[in-house]
């Protein structure tokens, strides 16, 4: 009996063992452990080139992490894409006028949104929608320009480099964070 | 089988064939006996206390001494582009896909799938299936299908434990000895390793390498040559087709779970 007993508490140790491991991996390791979700609310945001934004990808102000990307759309009438972001509960106090801008973090790191915070007293809420956004930075396009003439002036602004509002050219220096 | 003359290439074919043919028709019967198992689920216990819980020690050794491993070579194959900083990404990545699964599958056939297949087969050499019939025991159902389904339940749970004390020797290699920041190694890792994509991804082959091997050992151990000479040739016969048969059904479920 008290052998019967030892085998079946080591098969039990062991299992409970394997599993623990196997939770370790799955919640440690992954990208489970950067998706902490808790109370959430969502802003929408719109602009002309997402480039290579992927879900749960990273929403950031001041480079630090407040939210995830829930869903990229394309629009079907504007054909723009709609970004909608979940934002943590606990960053309500985002002022209505901030930009929203598609970052890079590196030079070829995975893409984010950063935030800008504006000055407005008025706060966003669930569902609002920002204003100024800007798009993600081509790399293709600014090598393009340099490449052609040295001076990104000379062509107008187009597609990949500006979004709703009207920027000045492709800005390098902005593409880091 | 094995105590048969030479016949040519023809024969030897068709006894591959035969080979393969009796093992598909033994994993039905075992897959049919697993119910009635049921009724001798101490068995099942003992026997995954046995192949699993057994095996512990040597699992958890190869594991921390693979990561150590990988963590040094990467580390040094990495300083060359300048990445080392992606360690702790390439180190579970591989473990996850690729080695976890496959090591601990070899590692099992050679620990348990040995010791199964001389079990029974010494059992069959001394008739002890045969008396188990005479007393209605179904065999199949006492012996065979606990063991296999010990093989299913235990091989991922030990591929998991492998996986965890490989980062875990990864991380003292890479982070401990080689200075490398420990927030950049967790944090690269965190950010590009899936659980769905990598982590069930490797529990899905080391299940499928737990049923592979484990079919293999009872299969060899219930058809041996009732000779000692007959359970050596099992034994051996075990290490060799498990270890082909995994490395082989790594490559197609690699490719299939792409």
């Amino acid at each position: 009996m008290a052998q019967r007993r030892s085998y079946q508490f080591g098969s039990g140790l062991f299992i409970l063992l394997g599993f623990a491991a196997l939770a370790y991996l799955a919640t440690q390791t992954t990208s489970i452990a950067n998706f902490r979700q808790g109370d959430s609310y969502t802003l929408k945001a719109r602009f002309t080139n997402v480039g290579q934004l992927k879900l749960r990808a990273p929403v950031k102000v001041a480079g630090v992490r407040i939210g995830s990307v829930e869903s990229v759309d394309v629009d079907p009438s504007k054909l723009d894409a709609k970004v909608t972001l979940s934002i943590d509960k606990r960053y309500n106090e985002i002022p209505d006028d901030s930009s929203a801008a598609i970052f890079t973090s590196g030079l070829l790191g995975d893409q984010y949104v950063g935030i800008q915070p504006g000055g407005s007293p008025e706060m966003f809420k669930e569902g609002d929608e920002f204003v100024l956004t800007q798009s993600s930075m081509q790399l293709e396009d600014l090598i393009g320009k340099f490449l052609v003439n040295g001076s990104p002036s000379s062509k107008p602004a187009d597609a990949g480099a500006s979004g709703d509002h009207p920027s000045e050219p492709a800005n390098p220096s902005s593409s880091k964070p | 089988m094995s105590a048969q003359p030479k016949k040519g290439a023809f024969s030897g074919i068709a006894d591959a064939i035969v080979q393969v043919g009796a093992c598909s028709l033994f994993l039905l019967q075992v897959l049919a006996a697993i119910p009635a198992s049921f009724r001798h689920f101490r068995e099942t216990v003992r026997q995954i206390w046995f192949t699993g819980a057994m095996s512990l020690v040597i699992i958890m050794t190869c594991g921390l001494f693979v990561g150590m491993v990988l963590g040094l070579q990467l580390y040094y194959v990495l300083s060359i582009f300048g990445g080392t900083a992606a360690l702790g990404t390439v180190v579970s990545l591989s473990l996850y896909r690729e080695l976890g699964p496959v090591v601990t599958a070899l590692l099992f056939a050679g620990r348990a799938g040995t010791s199964i297949t001389a079990e029974i087969g010494l059992m069959r050499a001394t008739d002890q299936l045969s008396a188990m019939e005479m007393m209605a025991v179904d065999p199949l159902a006492y012996v065979a299908a606990p063991r296999f389904v010990a093989g299913v339940i235990a091989m991922p749970l030990l591929a998991c434990v492998f996986n965890a004390l490989g980062i875990f020797g990864a991380h003292l290699v890479g982070v401990s000895w080689l200075g490398l920041d420990n927030g950049t190694f967790w944090s690269n890792m965190t950010s590009s390793v899936d659980v769905w994509k990598d982590v069930i991804n490797g529990v899905w082959k080391s299940v499928a390498f737990g049923a592979v091997v484990s079919l293999i050992a009872v299969f060899q151990g219930y058809t041996t040559a009732p000779t000692s000479e007959g359970v050596a040739y099992a034994t051996t016969r075990t290490v060799v087709f498990s270890s082909i048969v995994v490395l082989a059904l790594d490559f197609v479920m690699t490719a299939f779970l792409m």
